[in-house]
């Protein structure tokens, strides 16, 4: 075990060092792909997530509970639904995204949706208890009330967004199924571990996934040194 | 607003309108091994047409031309590749190369199998000696062949013994390597395995074991956006003496891997 443990950081440090053009290109699409789709799911999840803090209305504890329930969305399934709704043969097959990754993009942001907006939603809910009378009193419309708060809770809500962003980075099931693994085009890190994985180069598949842990902390390090020059 | 950002980021994505390129659905053996490495940038290189490659199963990659998703499926289980150019989803089965599947097993061989000739008596011993055996079980071209050996074996493979996976060829043989199983393989995914453990290749050389592989251009009257003419010249180039020499060309450590019978089939024909 220490061996092949061993064996892996050799394998990923010599990756690394070795400047291997093909590796930072599979290392930029991946971040490209996992960015873009936590951009659009904060996007729209947000929003989402404060509205429905804010809001009542009927069958409102029922949606909350559905939202919660699908940030454990099977990454497999969404790959499935979007496989379906992309293929030659489905309802958005005429804009031939299957197996680009665009498709790939579309099925990450799917899956982190919920994820946004159900963690979004319980702080948002959270502050909007502590200041509605003040908003109210302030005579605060709905859209500056929603605007407020996520202002508010930014920091938090950055929090939120790196868990969208590992969530997607880390998933195989999706961007396998939507995207194919094409060489060059298609392939992730974590497509390509699994790959790796398949042909029993198991040294190198732990040493890609050594690699893609260390991406995924670079990206959170950012983050926290941006947060920590905001709150300055 | 939203909808104009998702379009500015999509469009950010790396262009790829402009490259002429055909996507072929494959098999993990063919891509796993490493021909299509040694195959397309020799194709690229003599008609400046890329070729995306999406590995699966047979069943799988079969199912993707069904729907459209590729413009020319390239896989080993001549029976689905017939039904699939019967059901018109497939122009024509073009016979490109060959391969063969060996028995791969534990060293110790608890079933006794080792140098038989007769792949069948094989299967029979395993069943008989209740060894472990991986299947793949997701209809693939190697799960398919090796649903034939069982039932010409007439044995019904199933048991505690008997473990379905319902995954690729490495994943199946990173299994058997685990539970030091047999299991059938094609040489080619196992010549580049490795994780070999205690395995070793211990029934070779049965006619039966020969394993053909065709490749069909997907039917342009199906799916009218189907790259007809690239499609044909990748086809044309498969089997004409530049791609057939390549396929001879293709070795792991001084072995070849597929044998390249394109113009043999013309002959019988």
């Amino acid at each position: 075990m220490s061996n092949d443990l061993w064996q892996a950081f050799s394998a990923a440090a010599g990756l690394v060092s070795a400047g291997d053009a093909k590796l930072f290109a599979i290392i930029f699409l991946s971040l490209q792909v996992s960015l873009l789709a936590v951009a659009i799911a904060a996007l729209i999840g947000l929003p989402l997530g404060a509205l429905i803090a804010l809001r009542h209305f009927p069958g409102r504890s029922g949606v909350v509970v559905v939202l919660n329930a699908m940030m454990g969305l099977p990454p497999v399934v969404v790959g499935l639904l979007v496989y379906l709704l992309l293929s030659r043969a489905g309802p958005l097959g005429p804009l031939g995204l299957l197996f680009t990754p665009a498709a790939m993009v579309i099925a990450q942001a799917i899956l982190i949706l919920p994820i946004v907006a159900a963690l979004a939603r319980q702080i948002v809910e959270d502050s909007w208890r502590e200041y509605r009378d003040l908003l109210s009193s302030l005579g605060a419309r709905p859209a500056q009330a929603v605007a407020t708060l996520l202002w508010d809770t930014r920091f938090a809500l950055v929090t939120v967004v790196l868990a969208g962003f590992g969530r997607a980075a880390a998933e195989v099931g999706a961007v396998m199924i939507v995207g194919g693994n094409i060489d060059g085009v298609t392939r992730t890190m974590t497509t390509a571990i699994a790959l790796e994985t398949s042909k029993g180069d198991l040294p190198l598949a732990l040493g890609l996934g050594f690699v893609l842990v260390a991406t995924i902390l670079a990206v959170n390090a950012l983050a926290a040194a941006l947060k920590r020059a905001a709150e300055r | 607003m939203i909808r104009m950002l998702l379009a500015l980021f999509l469009f950010a994505l790396p262009a790829q309108a402009q490259e002429r390129f055909i996507t072929v659905a494959s098999t993990t053996s063919t891509d796993q091994s490493g021909l299509f490495g040694h195959l397309l940038p020799r194709f690229q290189a003599a008609t400046g047409i890329a070729v995306r490659i999406v590995a699966l199963g047979t069943g799988q990659a079969l199912d993707v031309g069904r729907r459209g998703d590729a413009d020319v499926v390239f896989v080993h289980d001549k029976p689905a590749e017939d039904r699939f150019v019967a059901e018109g989803f497939g122009v024509e089965r073009i016979q490109v190369m060959y391969n063969d599947f060996v028995v791969i097993g534990p060293k110790a061989d608890p079933a006794r199998i080792k140098d038989l000739k007769d792949v069948t008596e094989a299967f029979r011993r395993v069943q008989r000696a209740g060894a472990p055996f991986v299947s793949r079980g997701d209809r693939s071209g190697t799960h398919a062949a090796e649903l034939r050996y069982w039932q010409e074996a007439g044995v019904r493979p199933a048991g505690a013994w008997y473990r379905e996976v319902g995954q690729g060829m490495g994943p199946a043989l990173n299994t058997a390597a685990a539970m030091n199983a047999y299991i059938l393989a094609d040489r080619a995914t196992w010549l580049n395995f490795r994780n070999r453990a205690d395995l070793d290749v211990l029934v070779q050389g049965d006619e039966r074991l020969f394993n053909q592989y065709g490749v069909i251009l997907v039917n342009p009257q199906r799916h009218a956006h189907v790259r007809v003419e690239m499609g044909r010249t990748f086809i044309a180039w498969l089997v004409g003496p530049d791609g057939q020499r390549a396929i001879a060309d293709y070795k792991i450590g001084g072995e070849q891997l597929f044998f390249p019978n394109a113009q043999a089939a013309a002959n019988r024909s």
